[in-house]
């Protein structure tokens, strides 16, 4: 069957079961649009091209699927360059298409060349100029193959149009076909190694389970839960792992690092073994490296082993997927002597993984109900740092406007507990972290490792079409919304019902806090202004409906009526107080020894 | 002394590599953009058309040499790396010189490429072009004597490698180690 390159790209999609992508046409991808109107693949026509790869990464983290973009050449492209570089940032599964100026043109700066290849060589897992379109079908199952398998992350096609248009004879390549002689990641770890962790984890005394984004990527969820229960070893799950492990669980310390709370942050500095599954001791984790959980042994397992010993030494390095891992590790465990116990399984101690209604967890201590004696001294002192230093704020206080946290606290319980959350990055995005309670794997998508502002609306509305099923609201920030606000155009026209929650305080207020705490309050060219725009009127005039909320008693009432609305996306204005800063903070280049907790907590008030 | 003395810091990676478009520019936007050091580069095609052999001599001081070849084996088109230990490999390099020598001191000139085992590849009215091939050190000290002759131009190749062969009755032939930090760099060495 004879079938121009245009064509074989869009069969070789299909074959790939892509079932949505995002994009917007142009000059030299023309000929592959095309065969889009009669492709079984909805195409969703985004309004800037970086829009559409924010739509692909959300679409990925909540599916586990690729995602998939398609953009034309020169500035198409390099509008994508930030997806691009977000998802490789935080291993997000993506296949972008760019057009590219026929190969005849190549090199004269022509009309919208540019070299895409090149520019995003270091932010892409790999990519391909395709110079012949008899590779396309091949290059296609080579570019999903090498996305999802191994440390996931993003890669590009890059077809020129003269290749597009060129006749080639189809065929679909068998997995033998792939052209990648370089290319074998490793998911099985080495069963010796795996005994000496297992050996480690029997002989810890404060140990500390310390979970990342590899668990999501490897669909571990399940494991770590069977680990840590087994063990009664505490978790910490960081920001790219929120989810992972479940907020309601006893054994669950929440998020560490920079803005992590006070005892997931010292329970890794004063604990005598870190197993790190899937998480790569990013700076916001560590703080300052040397001063960095200083007691601890490292069991490190990454799917990358480049990640081994790359910011702390580990002393059982395992390179390996983290569900095969954990498995292998249990098994280990079971031949180590550990004993099996229903103790902590389901029941009181369980948190509802799989209970859509949500059963009450247990509140209070992490040390309800868990099996391992010789732990409960360390879990007693976690307890203690847990009641000492719980997350707070002032409820009362309502001068300066709403608390974003009571904000989040009552969007959290009206929601229902599967519900996704988008973010994008600032003070929103930590108290979005901080104060959702993540019960289910992959409700959170957010932007890690790049800090993208801007992420949350497209990103949200990319997991609304990966799960149409599930509520999902974007947190965001006013100055992230004003970046990409426009792609709640391609939601209502599209009939994505996303909700969006701007937490309003007419600065850049990441931006503000840090000039307050060290620039001694001298404001830089952070000030927004709360009405300029006027988000109600600009998100109606997207179709959307707007909402602004500026009295407390507003707040559950507009949440309210945003769930009750379906048929398209809804954008509330939330008034917060701009005074408010995300505690605890480990200060940038500080030992997080010196956590800054929030100052009633240092006078005493509470 | 020149920068390419034999000391602990340069390790040597011969590293191979689909001979496809742009995968040298993958390799050393790789090394840029992590901050490694590299002390030389050559590129060869090898005996397998399908493949090309990189040899980089890195600085080891720049970036643990582990993370070099565990970022350097991530890259898609490498296909396997060898690394040679200063004391485990056969390095020579080639050097051209292009070099002063005046009636006067020509004849030194050719009394030191007689002593180094080099050759006179082109002759001038008051200068010749001298080709020297050897172990970088040696190319290193023929360098420092030159030059007070008055060196016009110079260009070396940066080294390749090969492992010291093993003499003993057993164990592999050569003493190299190709890394298997991964399964696939050993089955693709």
């Amino acid at each position: 069957m004879e079938l121009t390159g245009a064509q074989a790209l869009i069969k070789s999609l299909e074959k790939q079961q892509v079932e949505v992508m995002f994009g917007l046409p142009g000059g030299a991808i023309l000929p592959v649009y095309d065969p889009i109107i009669d492709s079984s693949i909805r195409h969703i026509l985004v309004r800037h091209e970086q829009g559409a790869g924010h739509m692909a990464e959300g679409y990925a983290q909540v599916t586990g699927r690729p995602g998939v973009a398609i953009v034309t050449s020169g500035p198409g492209a390099t509008n994508i360059v930030t997806p691009l570089a977000d998802a490789y940032m935080d291993s997000i599964p993506l296949v972008v298409v760019t057009g590219q100026v026929a190969t005849s043109s190549i090199g004269s700066d022509a009309f919208q060349e540019s070299d895409i290849t090149g520019i995003t060589m270091g932010i892409t897992k790999h990519n391909w100029l395709i110079t012949d379109a008899a590779d396309i079908p091949r290059v296609v199952a080579e570019a999903f193959h090498v996305a999802t398998t191994g440390r996931p992350g993003p890669v590009l096609i890059d077809v020129p149009k003269d290749v597009a248009q060129a006749s080639m004879e189809w065929y679909w390549p068998q997995p033998s076909d792939l052209d990648l002689p370089g290319y074998h990641p490793v998911t099985e770890g080495d069963p010796e190694l795996i005994r000496q962790a297992a050996e480690l984890i029997l002989a810890a005394e404060r140990p500390v389970l310390y979970a990342g984004g590899g668990i999501l990527k490897a669909g571990a969820s399940e494991g770590l839960r069977e680990l840590a229960e087994r063990t009664g070893i505490p978790v910490v799950t960081t920001l790219m792992a929120r989810g992972s492990f479940p907020d309601s669980h006893p054994l669950c310390l929440g998020m560490p690092g920079m803005h992590g709370n006070y005892t997931a942050v010292t329970a890794m500095q004063r604990s005598d073994l870190l197993i790190a599954l899937g998480s790569r001791f990013d700076d916001r984790v560590t703080g300052r490296v040397d001063a960095f959980a200083p007691e601890a042994k490292v069991v490190h397992v990454d799917i990358d082993p480049a990640e081994h010993h790359k910011v702390r030494r580990a002393d059982v390095a395992i390179t390996g997927d983290c569900r095969s891992v954990i498995d292998d590790l249990l098994a280990a465990l079971d031949a180590q002597g550990l004993p099996h116990s229903d103790a902590t399984r389901g029941g009181s101690g369980g948190a509802p993984i799989d209970a859509v209604e949500g059963a009450p967890a247990v509140p209070g201590s992490v040390a309800a109900s868990l099996p391992r004696a010789r732990l409960s001294p360390w879990r007693a002192r976690l307890s203690e740092w847990q009641e000492r230093f719980p997350l707070v704020y002032d409820p009362a206080d309502t001068s300066g406007g709403l608390k974003p946290q009571m904000v989040l606290e009552t969007l959290r319980d009206a929601t229902p507990d599967d519900t996704i959350v988008a973010s994008g990055v600032g003070q929103h995005q930590m108290f979005a972290s901080q104060w959702w309670k993540f019960d289910y794997p992959n409700t959170w998508v957010n932007s890690g490792g790049l800090g993208t502002m801007g992420f949350a609306v497209p990103a949200a509305i990319g997991a609304k079409v990966g799960r149409p099923d599930r509520t999902v609201w974007a947190v965001d920030g006013d100055g992230c919304f004003q970046m990409t606000a426009q792609e709640l155009v391609t939601a209502s026209s599209e009939r994505i019902p996303v909700k969006i929650a701007i937490l309003n305080n007419a600065y850049l207020g990441m931006v503000r806090q840090w000039q307050e705490m060290f620039y001694e309050e001298r404001y830089s060219e952070v000030y927004l202004s709360p009405d300029l725009p006027d988000y109600v009127g600009w998100a109606e005039s997207m179709g959307c409906v707007g909402i602004r909320v500026e009295s407390p008693e507003e707040v559950a009432p507009a949440i309210d009526k945003a769930n009750s609305i379906d048929d398209r996306p809804v954008v509330i204005d939330f008034r917060t107080d701009a005074s408010e800063k995300v505690f605890p903070m480990v200060a940038s280049g500080s030992s997080n020894d010196d956590i800054v907790v929030d100052p009633s907590q240092i006078r005493g008030d509470r | 002394m020149s920068a390419f003395g034999t000391d602990k810091r340069h390790h040597t990676l011969t590293v191979l590599v689909e001979n496809k478009a742009g995968v040298l520019a993958r390799v050393a936007s790789l090394f840029s953009r992590r901050g490694y050091n590299i002390f030389s580069l050559a590129v060869a095609p090898t005996n397998d058309e399908r493949f090309s052999r990189i040899t980089i001599v890195v600085d080891v001081e720049s970036a643990p040499l582990d993370q070099v070849m565990k970022q350097l084996d991530k890259l898609i088109p490498v296909v396997s790396i060898t690394e040679l230990a200063p004391e485990t490999a056969r390095e020579r390099e080639l050097l051209l010189a292009t070099v002063h020598a005046a009636p006067e001191t020509r004849g030194q000139v050719i009394q030191l490429v007689g002593v180094f085992e080099g050759k006179i590849i082109d002759v001038g009215l008051d200068c010749l072009t001298v080709m020297l091939a050897g172990a970088p050190t040696k190319l290193d000290d023929f360098e420092d004597l030159i030059r007070s002759y008055g060196i016009i131009e110079l260009q070396r190749t940066g080294r390749v490698a090969l492992p010291m062969l093993d003499r003993s009755d057993h164990g592999s032939r050569t003493s190299a180690t190709v890394l298997g930090f991964t399964s696939h760099t050993e089955k693709a060495g």
